[in-house]
């Protein structure tokens, strides 16, 4: 008897052994949940004693659920989160370095921005898609007005939102441009609008802000202009969250920029011909610019012993070029491998060609306080366009006040 | 030991009363005292790693000009929705009481946004405040006054959130104020009557007087409120949660930002520690001020 429960328990111990369990969290989003619980069943077919738990949880309640129950002790062992999160993530003990052969393979393999994903010459993460920015416009709009092709330089798309503007009394019942600082616009101005004027928002190890000179200043003078003198565009038109997104939805925008995650909701939404163009440019021929980001999967510090191992299996198959391809088939996000974006199936697409065009240049914002830096930028364009406030000034106080910011996390 | 019967039924009402006492304890009290004790903390997801700041955080609280605005939005939103809610609960609470028609479907009809999810609120107001295609400015160019910006500018937004909240309040202010009517007994008017007053004089010596613990209640309860105000303001600006330019911050708001969006929660328990200490102060001093013990 008393053998036999010994044998029972050392079989049992082996079993436990061999069937480790792994957790692995992403906010809801309906196309993502369905793929990685397709992922999970092929990663465990090929992994037999692993096994993987998905959990999501709405996206404005999903930083605080890491927040509380990491310290707890019952979070994920893998952690899907935007990359512009992990230096905050990492000073505050959320997300642990991966294995130095994973840089390797992320500088060799992957697309230049993911180079992001490292806070302090360490690897947080690997992405499994990437997104870049490009102009939405309205074709049918552009058709009766006589408007052939999308604008290539900013000064055609200010003459193109001009004639798209319907402005009557003091309202506006349409607008040639979704002007939103909250949205993308930000990141326009900051990545795009500041390098296209020869300037660069930020010092190589992104410690220093560089925005405040006759680059940085050109770029925000010259966008809150739409608003001002041009008048192709307002703020707020469309209420709610989105609403540059959902006017242009609604036929009452004409051009908008959005990221290539825009693209399923727009194809969904538009009752209309609908065409996607790189960003303009500040001239023939001038300097291209764009802003990438990614939500990357990282290693939390649950993960220890043999589920750390697991979890690293799990990461490699989900950022797999293979794993690249079914995301992008079913989720619709570009692929994080050069290898992959350089496919010209994928380059000549009409709708997703412009987007992974704009991936060799494009530069993710070295982030390290996001929801701090996204609300000086937003701040510094609503000074000027709310207050009518000289952009100069408001330059200033930005560049102040993000300075500041980044002194406190490198200090 | 034997227990008197009185004894022996107060035990029993302890023993009752545990159950919910240390659900309280454990969900209530004790997380204020932990987040005292992070305040002093610099925050670190493996508790062995956080590390001892003594007051740095509310020595940073004394020079970060994001608090001082939350702090001044926060008073200005008690401001003007304390006063503004009951004035106007109690105007409607005496017209719903001299109405005998139909009190019971205007009394429903003003306690529907109560009941309505604040974000669902937040959405519709967002449309009716439109500069563009919204009623409220289709209304006001009928009276020829030019469209007005409200959630969108920095000077608007605050007292427009204010109004939303108000409006929102109201029907739960109103139901509170004609409990509290109903509960004055008729024979002082009708005593009054016969000495001759009549109007202002029965509200400003009977109705008012007696309605004093209602207005307490109400005055304190709309303060902590106002005091903890999020949700409207987070989904009335959902994409500039607090803007435009800060113009609608509010504590509760940034104690979150800082909190979830930053991963500061050392810092963040301090802001809640000052909260705490703001909420307690006001409402001590208004049940000094407010409570009055009224003789007919």
């Amino acid at each position: 008897m008393k053998r036999a429960l010994v044998l029972l328990f050392l079989l049992f111990s082996i079993a436990l052994a061999q069937n480790i369990t792994i957790t692995y969290w992403q906010y809801e989003f309906r196309s993502k949940v369905e793929a990685i619980n397709e992922l999970i069943r092929r990663f465990e077919a090929q992994n037999p004693g692993i096994k993987v738990v998905h959990q999501t949880f709405p996206y404005d309640a999903f930083q605080q659920k890491v927040a509380a129950a990491i310290p707890a002790g019952q979070g994920p062992d893998v952690v899907n989160l935007y990359y512009g999160w992990a230096p905050t993530w990492v000073k505050a003990g959320y997300l642990v370095p991966l294995p130095d052969d994973w840089i390797q393979r992320l500088d060799r393999d992957f697309v230049a921005m993911a180079q992001a994903a490292k806070v302090g010459g360490k690897l947080y993460g690997v992405p499994t898609a990437v997104r870049s920015l490009a102009l939405f416009y309205n074709k049918d709009l552009f058709r009766q007005a006589g408007i052939a092709t999308p604008p290539k330089t900013w000064e055609e798309f200010i003459g193109i939102g001009q004639k798209l503007t319907v402005k009557q009394g003091g309202r506006f019942a349409q607008i040639g441009y979704g002007i939103a600082p909250d949205g993308q616009d930000h990141h326009l101005v900051r990545e795009v609008l500041v390098r296209q004027f020869g300037g660069k928002p930020y010092s190589d190890d992104g410690k220093r802000v560089l925005y405040q000179n006759e680059a940085g200043l050109k770029a925000l003078s010259f966008y809150t202009d739409w608003v001002r003198k041009h008048e192709i565009g307002v703020p707020g038109f469309f209420p709610g969250n989105n609403g540059y997104r959902d006017g242009f939805i609604a036929g009452r925008i004409a051009m908008i920029v959005d990221g290539s995650f825009a693209i399923g909701t727009i194809q969904q939404g538009a009752r209309f011909n609908f065409g996607v163009a790189e960003l303009p440019l500040e001239r023939a021929g001038g300097r291209k610019a764009n802003f990438g980001s990614f939500w990357m999967h990282g290693l939390t510090p649950l993960a220890t012993g043999p589920k750390r191992e697991a979890a690293l299996k799990f990461l490699a198959f989900i950022t797999s070029e293979e794993t690249q391809r079914y995301w992008l088939e079913k989720v619709g996000e570009l692929p994080a491998s050069k290898n992959l974006i350089r496919d010209p199936k994928l380059s000549l697409h009409p709708i997703y060609g412009p987007f992974v065009l704009s991936l060799a240049y494009a530069k993710a914002t070295p982030f390290v306080d996001e929801a701090a830096q996204r609300k000086v930028m937003v701040d510094a364009i609503n000074r000027v366009l709310l207050q009518g406030m000289d952009p100069a000034q408001s330059l200033r106080i930005a560049a102040e006040e993000e300075q500041r910011i980044l002194d406190q996390f490198w200090r | 030991m034997r227990l008197t019967l009185a004894q022996r039924e107060a035990l029993w009402a302890f023993v009752f009363l545990a159950v919910p006492l240390a659900f309280f304890l454990y969900f209530r009290i004790l997380p204020a005292f932990q987040a005292l004790w992070l305040s002093l903390y610099e925050w670190h997801a493996d508790p062995a790693q956080r590390r001892f700041v003594g007051l740095e955080h509310y020595v940073r609280l004394l020079e970060d000009p994001l608090l001082r605005r939350a702090l001044w939005n926060t008073l200005l939103y008690t401001l003007l929705g304390v006063p503004g809610q009951i004035v106007l609960g109690l105007i409607i609470a005496l017209l719903l009481q001299r109405t005998p028609l139909g009190r019971d479907l205007f009394r429903a009809i003003y306690f529907a946004p109560y009941v309505t999810p604040a974000v669902a609120v937040a959405w519709v107001w967002s449309w009716m405040l439109s500069p563009h295609f919204g009623l409220v400015n289709e209304l006001l160019a009928l009276l020829g006054i030019p469209p007005q910006p409200f959630l969108q500018s920095p000077s608007q937004a605050l007292p427009t959130v204010t109004w939303v909240v108000v409006w929102q309040n109201l029907g739960f202010q109103v139901v509170l104020f004609l409990a509290g009517l109903e509960s004055i007994p008729r024979q002082y008017y009708e005593a009054a009557r016969i000495d001759g007053a009549e109007g202002w004089k029965l509200f400003r010596h009977i109705t008012w007087p007696l309605l004093n613990p209602v207005l307490v209640f109400s005055v304190v309860i709309g303060t902590i409120g106002y005091l903890q105000l999020f949700t409207q303001v987070v989904n009335l600006n959902f994409t500039d949660q607090g803007g435009p330019l800060n113009s609608t911050l509010t504590l509760a708001l940034y104690i979150y930002q800082l909190a979830f969006l930053r991963f500061q929660l050392g810092y963040a328990a301090a802001v809640t520690v000052l909260l705490f200490a703001l909420i307690l102060l006001i409402t001590l001093v208004q049940l000094r001020l407010l409570t009055r013990r009224v003789e007919v």
